[in-house]
């Protein structure tokens, strides 16, 4: 026995160790596979010696072998064996080698729990920390189980080496055996504030990662993590807290208003990069969640950006990715600020690097505007063209595409450059997204209907070079913009000026190579071309000509009908008998045209995407009920679904089908047509579609300049999309020329009006680049009668759905705002910015309503002559100014209730900026602080009021204790705490450092409202600057308008009405003259100073209604004449309406 | 951190250490793209890509590339100090490391990690830590290796 023992050993000796395996792999690079299985077959006998130490060596070998790719699962067993090695060496290789190869598959992995457990109450800490480490990579649920308590022990072992490799690995254990987390979590916490860093920080590490997952489940800790990251200098943990609060805020906006400051300190303060990224990107997630409830954060912003600027502009690759990468985040709710760096972006797509110059594509997506977009699309397709590999080149391409085509086309201004563009872009080869371009030229040609005559004339210029496109990429995609091409040409052939070209250049025996479902779109379009030929030609008296198209046809179309596709043999059988049918018929002189071209009659008009729903179920019809009985149970098992109802094939865009016979046809045209003359959501059709746009509201008053469309029309060869940004240039600036004329002029007249908003004449922004073509996109198509419901219009995804609500009702209490006692410094502007928007609202009602007026005026008119009157072209200019400060209209237009098949015009429409008004008017004002205030009243409250005073510290000492005290009329009293008396002041509940402003709110109490009064009151602080501090007082007056108790309440003209009928209305008049405010804003003035909402306009004449906080109806007769204003008021109460009116009189005097 | 993996710029694995339980299949299709991937991508271009829903960060050190997959919230750049951090530990422990020095003593290095990531988490961001826990492990290895030689000779 101890013979074989010592002869073992020997042999051993001649063993290979790790060093060998590897040398020897390396010498035999040849027959590596060779060498290796025979080392494992060394290996395994080997691993069947009784000596510890061989199957170690052994084992690590394998784990070598593993990596190298053989599996070494066999030797599962042995692993566990040399795990359980009482020395260390042998320990740790063991545990090395499970770590590798063990997973949840491996069966014996159920026999290491106890050998574990037993390695982690080891005395030696080193084999518990193997033990731990080990299984960190291969804890299963059933290890996890039994093992949580051990590992929870370890938490709190005397080492912290220990610690910390504990608190990591029950990580891993709450995610296979999650019932562990409640139990374990109150140590975990508590590791937060261990003494040593390594485990404060391995529990940061945990608790982030579970928070990420379920950040709310850790709010609570928000403050304690809060205190760490202000605490730590450690960058890694600061990283990881970071990241978690960036997860918190969503959950809680007052820890992210919190959180600003301390980031934006990090951010100007560590050199470390990865840090500086982390924080702006928090930030970033920070203000993303705010950006509702907080008013202004652009400093942030502007640092965040700013500091990505350095980023990208680093020399360094990775920066460079990174700062494009947060910037796009940043670019989603703060597009202004990143347009800013347009330049920066358009270097980074010149890089060497195609990740960065994807992101940077990413990135000009959202940065494109109607003045950059010719100059960034021109930059595009540069790169197009230098692109080395196809799949930038295609994601170039996609891009551009949804770039142009983004919004409804919002940045395109002049189509021509557009069409021209897409048609560039066919010269791509290898492409995969000829596809995309197609759609694009049929839905530009589609909608865009000013453009068609030019799309025809390019798509016919491209069908002519179809053997080019053809035979050198029919192999790639770059064909299906012929399908496009065939269709437009075949549509729209009116516009073609040689159809007879294009008909033999689609008659091609190369044609014939294409794939089918183009064939198929060339045999339905030829015969439109056809028709629209036949037409001429009998028009003009040749009916050889005509017999010769004929004869044509007849030659070429047999080409067809021997395809191999069906769908094209089919359509070219039918088309061909039609055609020998005609020519039967031309041979006896009998006029064909006009029944040939009845085939293709009527318009087509996109239809939109949510027209099928509209449809009305019509009346007796239940969609529920069975049509036949429904199949038994016994029968539905082996008839199949799809034997009742017939999947549709899916065919893009297929035209429509020449089935009915032609009297049918013509009768049904018929009937549709009388349906859309009655239908008002359809467009009806004229003939020349310039005309048309005249006639349309609120788009002839665009400065539109004509382009000289016959010199670019007919370009020989491709066109050059740099053609037509030299015509755009010219367009604009011919365009921007007039506009300075026009303003000059109305300077000239204006001259003792306002100042007006914008001085410098040339530049020029977005808004003032108005589109070139006379374009209107055809918006699309609903069936006849659809359900005017608005609801389905809108996406229930839609994050502004939130924000349909009713502005004009007045705040209920539940519904105030809470923020007001934590405003900060930029409350002084953001009421104004609140109020804002309400009332421009309200001006807009009477917009509307005027509009829809003279659109009634504009159509009786139609029916004279179209010779603009001598009022009209008045009206007109009227209209261009509100135009020049409301250019957006249509789109308001749209959104009116029934804007379903309005035009629009392209581009989506921002918010016109008003002359700034404020209802917040100076209350008093010293050297360290002003007032100013506003009274608001509330329906629900009918003897109350608010006064929100805005205080301002205009000094540079830091005013505390500020309590404000009035002085009650038996009237009017100033809401105490309880338990005050009267003469006590109300204590402002802030303190304001050097130029913060606040506000406050004091409630108070009225009895009587039917007339104005006045509080005096003091103002009393302390003011405290390094000198010490003062006692100071302000006294004002504060003055209760009977105005400040009317609440601005919506009226109906029904209602509004029957007041006026109901006779228990007392009336009065007043008449201002000397007024040069347009009437517009006038009562824009009238609705905001007054509380009034306008019920009615007409002309210059409108209907104004508001309400006493008492209930009182209060309605006004508002008329201009030339120069003066006349108020016609009636009020349930007459001395209220009496000094409403002296009130009103005093605004209006200063009109 | 998802895994982690070291290869040469032949494309030979030279270390793979995986905080994902996943089957060996599985793992070794993922190396071959990756390694396959970053190998092909040009040495100005930036060091990260979106792979599947994973991001991967690597970087070139001599001949070898080490390369982490990361999720999609964790940061680029932490893990870039990572690899840095890691890779100053083994210069420290074999003093200036070369790819050899990993090959021979793939065990070393693994253990090197386990002291520096555990579970896919840094457990210790302190250089000085980890190089002396793996300086007293190799001590008690020391300790225990000349009655390992009596073990081998049969004496015991």
């Amino acid at each position: 026995m101890a013979l074989k023992m010592v002869k073992g050993s020997i042999d051993r000796m001649f063993d290979k160790n790790l060093q060998d395996l590897v040398r020897g792999i390396r010498n035999h690079k040849e027959d590596e596979a060779k060498y290796i299985s025979q080392c494992i077959d060394e290996i395994k006998q080997e691993l069947k010696q009784d000596s510890i130490a061989v199957k170690a060596n052994a084992v690590c070998k394998l784990t070598y072998l593993q990596m190298l790719g053989y599996d070494i699962s066999w030797a599962a067993f042995n692993i566990i064996e040399v795990m359980s090695a009482s020395k260390f060496t042998f320990k740790r290789i063991g545990y090395l080698a499970a770590s590798q190869c063990f997973h949840e598959g491996t069966d014996v992995i159920m026999l290491t729990t106890n050998q574990i457990r037993k390695d982690l109450s080891s005395p030696s800490q080193y084999d518990t920390g193997v033990a731990l480490t080990g299984l960190s990579c291969f804890v299963t649920p059933d290890l996890a189980r039994d093992l949580a308590n051990d590992i929870m022990t370890l938490m709190s072992h005397t080492k912290p080496y220990i610690r910390k490799k504990a608190v990591l690995i029950m990580y891993k254990v709450f995610l296979k055996y999650p019932e562990s987390l409640r139990p374990a979590f109150p140590r975990l916490k508590e590791k937060l504030e261990d003494p040593d860093p390594g485990v404060q920080s391995a529990a940061v590490n945990v608790i982030c990662e579970l928070a990420r997952r379920n950040p709310k489940n850790y709010l609570s800790l928000a403050p304690l993590f809060f205190k760490l990251m202000t605490s730590s200098t450690n960058n890694w943990v600061l990283i990881k807290i970071i990241k978690l609060f960036g997860a918190l805020t969503p959950l809680e906006p007052r820890l992210g208003k919190k959180l600003i400051e301390p980031l934006t300190n990090l951010i100007h303060s560590t050199s470390a990069m990865s840090l500086l990224y982390e924080c702006v990107n928090t930030v970033i997630a920070v203000l993303i969640s705010l950006s509702s409830g907080m008013p202004n954060h652009s400093a942030s912003i502007q640092l965040c950006v700013q500091k990505l600027r350095i980023l990208i502009e680093d020399s360094d690759q990775n920066l460079k990715y990174l700062g494009l990468l947060a910037m796009s985040k940043i670019l989603r709710t703060h597009p202004k600020s990143v347009q800013a760096h347009k330049d920066l972006v358009l270097q980074c797509l010149d890089d060497k690097d195609e990740s960065i110059r994807l992101r940077a594509l990413d990135l000009l997506y959202g940065m494109v505007s109607k003045k950059n977009l010719v100059e960034i699309v021109k930059k595009l397709m540069s790169h197009v063209d230098k692109a080395e590999g196809t799949t930038y080149r295609d994601e170039l391409l996609t891009k551009i595409i949804d770039i142009c085509s983004q919004c409804n086309y919002q940045h395109i201004t002049n189509f021509q450059w557009y069409i021209s563009v897409l048609v560039e872009l066919t010269r791509l080869e290898g492409t995969r997204h000829g596809h995309l371009i197609a759609a694009q030229m049929l839905d530009v040609a589609i909608r865009v209907k000013a453009i068609r005559k030019f799309a025809v004339s390019q798509m016919s210029a491209l069908l002519d070079r179809a053997h080019l496109v053809a035979s050198s990429t029919q192999r790639n995609g770059i064909c299906e913009v012929l399908y496009a091409a065939a269709w437009i040409c075949g549509e729209f052939s009116e516009h073609l000026q040689e159809p007879q070209q294009t008909l033999e250049a689609m008659l091609r025996p190369k044609v014939t190579t294409l794939p089918g479902h183009i064939q198929a779109v060339y045999v339905q379009n030829v015969v439109k071309l056809y028709a629209a030929i036949l037409q001429q030609r009998e028009q003009a008296a040749e009916p050889e000509a005509a017999q010769d198209v004929t004869q044509l046809m007849v030659e070429r179309l047999p080409q067809f009908v021997q395809s191999a596709d069906l769908e094209v043999q089919e359509r070219a059988s039918c088309i061909l008998q039609l055609v020998k049918h005609i020519q039967k018929l031309q041979a006896k002189d009998v006029p064909v045209a006009e029944e040939v071209s009845a085939l293709f009659a009527g318009e087509l008009n996109p239809v939109a995407p949510k027209a099928q729903k509209k449809v009305p179920v019509p009346e007796g019809l239940d969609l529920d009920a069975w049509i036949n009985e429904p199949p038994s149970d016994s029968e539905s098992e082996d008839e199949k679904p799809k034997a009742i109802f017939h999947e549709e094939e899916q065919r893009h865009g297929k035209p429509r089908q020449p089935e009915a016979d032609e009297e049918e046809l013509a009768r049904r045209r018929e009937a549709r047509k009388q349906e859309q003359a009655n239908n008002p959501f359809y467009i009806k059709s004229s003939p020349s579609p310039q005309k048309r746009y005249q006639d349309l509201p609120g788009v002839e008053h665009i400065p539109v300049v004509q382009i000289d469309l016959s010199v670019p029309l007919k370009v020989p060869g491709m066109p050059v999309s740099d053609q037509y940004v030299k015509l755009e240039e010219e367009r604009r600036h011919r365009q921007r020329l007039e506009k300075d004329r026009k303003k000059k002029k109305k300077k000239d007249k204006e001259r003792k009006g306002k100042p007006r908003r914008r001085g410098s004449l040339h530049t020029e922004s977005d808004e003032d680049i108005a589109p070139a073509q006379q374009v209107d996109i055809v918006t699309e198509e609903m069936p006849e009668n659809a359900l005017p419901s608005d609801e389905d219009d809108k996406d229930p995804n839609d994050p502004y759905r939130a924000l349909d609500i009713d502005l004009d009702r007045p705040l209920a209490d539940s519904e105030k705002l809470p923020v007001q006692k934590h405003r900060n410094a930029d409350t002084s502007k953001s009421p104004e910015k609140e109020d804002v928007p309400v009332k421009e609202r309200k001006i807009k009602k009477p917009k509307k309503k005027e509009k829809k007026h003279k659109e009634k005026e504009r159509e009786k008119k139609k029916g004279k002559e179209e010779k603009p009157s001598k009022h009209k072209k008045k009206k007109h200019k009227k209209e261009k100014e509100e135009r020049s400060k409301d250019k957006k209209k249509p789109k308001k237009k749209k959104s009116a209730s029934d804007g379903a098949a309005e035009p629009v015009e392209n581009g989506a429409l921002d918010e016109d900026p008003l002359p700034p008004m404020s209802s917040y008017c100076l209350l008093a004002e010293n050297s360290y602080i002003k007032m100013t205030y506003d009274i608001q009243g509330s329906l629900q409250k009918d003897s109350q009021v608010t006064v929100s005073v805005v205080l301002e510290n205009q000094s540079n000492s830091f005013l505390k204790n500020m309590e404000l005290s009035v002085l009650d009329s038996l009237n009017t009293k100033l809401a105490r705490p309880e338990g005050s008396s009267v003469h006590d002041g109300v204590p402002v509940p802030f303190q304001l450092p050097p130029g913060v402003s606040n506000e406050a709110q004091f409630v108070f109490t009225i009895r009587s409202i039917v007339t104005a009064q006045k509080l005096k009151g003091t103002l009393s602080f302390i003011a405290k600057d390094d000198e010490g501090s003062t006692h100071e007082k302000l006294d004002f007056q504060l003055h209760f308008s009977c105005t400040s108790y009317l609440v601005t309440t919506p009226c109906y003209s029904d209602a509004f009405a029957k007041l006026l009928e109901s006779g228990d209305l007392s009336m009065s008049s007043i008449k201002v003259d000397g007024i040069s405010m347009s009437f517009q804003n006038l009562l824009a003035k009238i609705c905001f100073h007054h509380h009034f909402s306008v019920v009615e306009r007409v002309d210059s004449c409108a209907s104004m209604y508001s309400r006493s906080i008492q209930g009182h109806h209060v309605c006004l007769l508002v008329k201009k004449g030339d120069k003066s204003v006349s108020v016609d008021g009636k009020c349930s109460d007459a001395a209220l309406l009496g000094s409403l009116l002296e009130e009103l009189k005093a605004t209006l005097a200063q009109c | 951190m998802q895994f982690m993996l070291l290869f040469s710029r032949q494309g030979k694995l030279r270390l793979q250490k995986w905080y994902v339980p996943l089957s060996d299949k599985e793992k070794k299709k993922i190396t071959r793209e990756l390694v396959q991937t970053v190998l092909a991508r040009k040495p100005k271009m930036c060091t990260f890509l979106e792979w599947r829903d994973l991001k991967i960060v690597y970087k070139r050190y001599a001949s070898l590339y080490f390369c982490c997959a990361i999720e999609g919230q964790d940061l680029e750049l932490i893990t870039l100090e990572i690899i840095h951090r890691y890779v100053e530990l083994l210069d420290k422990y074999f003093g200036s490391v070369c790819e050899l020095d990993i090959i021979f003593n793939f065990e070393k290095a693994y253990f090197i990690l386990d002291e520096f990531l555990l579970g896919g988490e840094v457990q210790e961001t302190s250089k000085k830590n980890v190089l002396k826990a793996i300086e007293q492990a190799d001590l008690q290895e020391e300790a225990e290796t000349p009655c390992s030689v009596l073990e081998e000779i049969g004496l015991t």
